[in-house]
């Protein structure tokens, strides 16, 4: 039987995070995520066990986040765009030594203390590195509160498959408003110890060590070419992507998160209008659908990238496309959305020519 | 053959063979298996192997290697997790005592030590060390207070004593400029959540007993689980000192012991 309630976003994600049997968070509150660490630290011990902490701060919060997953751990921390900055440092060392454990960022205006509006201006951030040194996070983007469900549970099981942290890139309007979500049943906690872990080393075993240093130049750049590696193995497994209407589109729309939702209303308006639109929305957005949308440029007339940042993806997205079609860019800042009204006018005015 | 070598008019010293002494009945001290047989990198004279190696005999005295995790910080020690035959993490600077946290709450039946430096402890990594002691933790952590730092070069330390020179105090730390030297293990005792605190010293061979004991029962009382264990060790710099190891402890005495005297700060059933 399906278990449906209506849900914020970010008590459904908390909700998700129990049934995904996690063993552990450890946060900070910051607007407009802090429901995440007030569900829990209501519901989650008494339910499974779990750990729930307060951190001190974000920069605490990351290494207790290390030290727990390196002991084997499912764990998860939460946050929002300020204080996923005071964190870059410790994704960097996680990413480094290799351990699995999700993080989640309900992003919000920004730069510096911004607005508690929701923002994507945290996708270079999130995708690009962030931290110091060469290094991938794996990074979904949810468009609605089922996916803040669902990216919990795949986001655990993508940051085990590949010994990797797993970023969840919302927003702060799909943190804040609520959906009817299902849930999925409760999963059992870990039992089994990694190999890698470090919880006491037996007589029989080698000493685990956690560390992301090493001070030969060779052995570091042996440690960068096997991320390298795995980062190249990530991409060829672990795209996901939707695309909706692309099939007889003439323009297409490409979006992630919640302006990817308010782009398939611009593609019923237009179409009302008789103008054929799609959308395109990486689920992943590291890695990066790249093919896929180079071969959907093949068959349409031009692209318009829509982000609630000053043109962050749009960069990737014209790597996919390299030049076969114009791609033009609407973005807005600080906290605002745009409208589907905005996006067709947008659409209208920049594809003028090829849509006559 | 033992023989005395002359070395001048009534100056001599005895030279005694290795196997006259190094027999099983004079055997006094083995290497005890928590500790790795990388040579370490310490300068000669430094108290890091010292302390190392109580914390090693620790482990190994109370058999609880396959029970234990230790955290490595940033500073001379960041290497420590070669020389511990044991689990281990390398935190950032600063931040050994959060990734201890992390490790305790979901290992709450392990044994979890963090071993800092006064830089990682009691600059960069103040906020995390308040609020690891003022939550009470049951762990350990081991602070080494030399007042320098030393990996990097010998710069000043928050623990730098007032006059004392180093690179970035080439004149002799000022208050003026630079405040006064941090007592954080006197801050550190006030905490309900700390249950045992001390300092110590591994100069001498009485200190290093106590030093010893001191470590042991931080590795003990985490069995209780009725908070923290801080153990400092006052200890020596002899390469940024720039002072042989004899000099260097002379001066730790004379000028590091009154500032930072050593004894217990909070005793278990000894409030005061």
């Amino acid at each position: 039987m399906k278990e449906l309630k209506l849900m914020k976003g970010n008590e459904a994600l908390a909700e998700a995070a129990i049934r995904a049997g996690c063993d552990g968070y450890f946060g900070y509150p910051i607007t407009p995520q802090s429901e995440v660490l007030e569900y829990l630290a209501e519901h989650a011990a008494k339910r499974t066990g779990m750990v729930v902490l307060q951190a001190e701060s974000e920069v605490a919060a990351i290494n207790m986040i290390y030290g727990a997953s390196g002991a084997g751990k499912r764990v998860m921390t939460s946050s929002s765009s300020p204080g996923i900055s005071l964190m870059q440092e410790g994704i960097s060392y996680i990413a480094c030594a290799e351990l699995p454990c999700l993080l989640v960022n309900v992003v919000r205006g920004g730069p510096g203390l911004g607005t508690i509006q929701p923002s994507q201006g945290d996708y270079f951030q999130a995708v690009k590195g962030g931290g110091h040194g060469d290094y991938k996070l794996i990074v979904l983007a949810p468009s609605t509160v089922q996916e803040m469900v669902d990216h919990v549970k795949l986001g655990f099981e993508l940051a085990f498959k590949w010994r990797n942290p797993t970023m969840i890139l919302a927003d702060g309007a799909l943190g804040q408003m609520m959906e009817k979500v299902e849930l999925f049943p409760q999963q059992p906690r870990i039992t089994d110890v990694p190999e890698w872990a470090t919880v006491g080393k037996p007589k029989n075993r080698e000493r685990n060590i956690i560390t992301s240093l090493h001070m030969q130049a060779e052995a570091m750049e042996e440690i960068n070419n096997n991320l390298q590696k795995k980062y190249k193995a990530i991409a060829e497994e672990e795209i996901r992507f939707e695309m909706i209407g692309c099939d007889d589109a003439d323009v297409v729309l490409v979006a992630f998160g919640l302006v990817a939702r308010i782009c398939t209303k611009v593609v019923d308006l237009a179409r009302e209008k008789g103008i054929k639109v799609g959308v395109f929305r990486p689920i992943t957005v590291s890695p990066y659908p790249y093919e896929a949308l180079n071969t959907l440029a093949n068959n349409v007339k031009g692209i318009l990238t829509v982000e609630m940042n000053a043109g962050q993806m749009v960069e990737d997205v014209r790597l996919a496309v390299e030049g076969k079609v114009p791609v033009e860019f609407l973005g807005r800042m600080g906290g605002v959305i745009p409208s589907p009204e905005e996006i067709l006018h947008k659409l209208e005015e920049k594809f003028v020519g090829v849509l006559a | 053959m033992n023989e005395k070598r002359m070395l001048g008019e009534d100056h001599y010293e005895q030279v005694i063979a290795e196997e006259s002494i190094c027999t099983n009945e004079n055997l006094v001290y083995e290497k005890p298996e928590t500790l790795t047989d990388t040579p370490m990198h310490y300068c000669p004279g430094c108290g890091h192997g010292v302390a190392h190696r109580l914390i090693a005999e620790a482990i190994a005295e109370l058999d609880i290697q396959d029970k234990t995790v230790g955290v490595a910080p940033v500073g001379c020690s960041v290497f420590a997790y070669n020389y511990f035959n044991i689990d281990m993490t390398e935190a950032a600077h600063g931040r050994a005592s959060a990734v201890a946290t992390g490790i305790k709450r979901v290992l709450p039946d392990k044994y979890v030590f963090s071993y800092q430096g006064d830089g990682d402890l009691a600059a960069i990594g103040t906020g995390e060390t308040i609020h690891t002691c003022n939550r009470g933790e049951n762990i350990l952590i081991v602070f080494i207070n030399n007042g320098i730092y030393g990996m990097t070069g010998g710069q000043m330390a928050p623990t730098t004593l007032v006059g004392m020179k180093s690179t970035t105090t080439p004149f002799g730390r000022e208050v003026a400029v630079m405040g006064n030297p941090l007592r954080i293990t006197e801050l550190i005792a006030q905490l309900p959540g700390v249950y045992y605190c001390t300092r110590v010293a591994v100069n001498t061979p009485a200190n290093v007993r106590r030093a010893k004991k001191a470590i042991v029962n931080g590795f003990k009382y985490q069995e209780l689980k009725k908070g923290l264990s801080f153990v400092e060790v006052v200890s020596n710099c002899p390469s940024n000192w720039k002072m042989t190891p004899l000099e260097s402890n002379k001066w730790m005495e004379e000028n590091m012991f009154p500032f930072y005297p050593l004894g217990d700060l909070k005793v278990p059933g000894k409030e005061k």
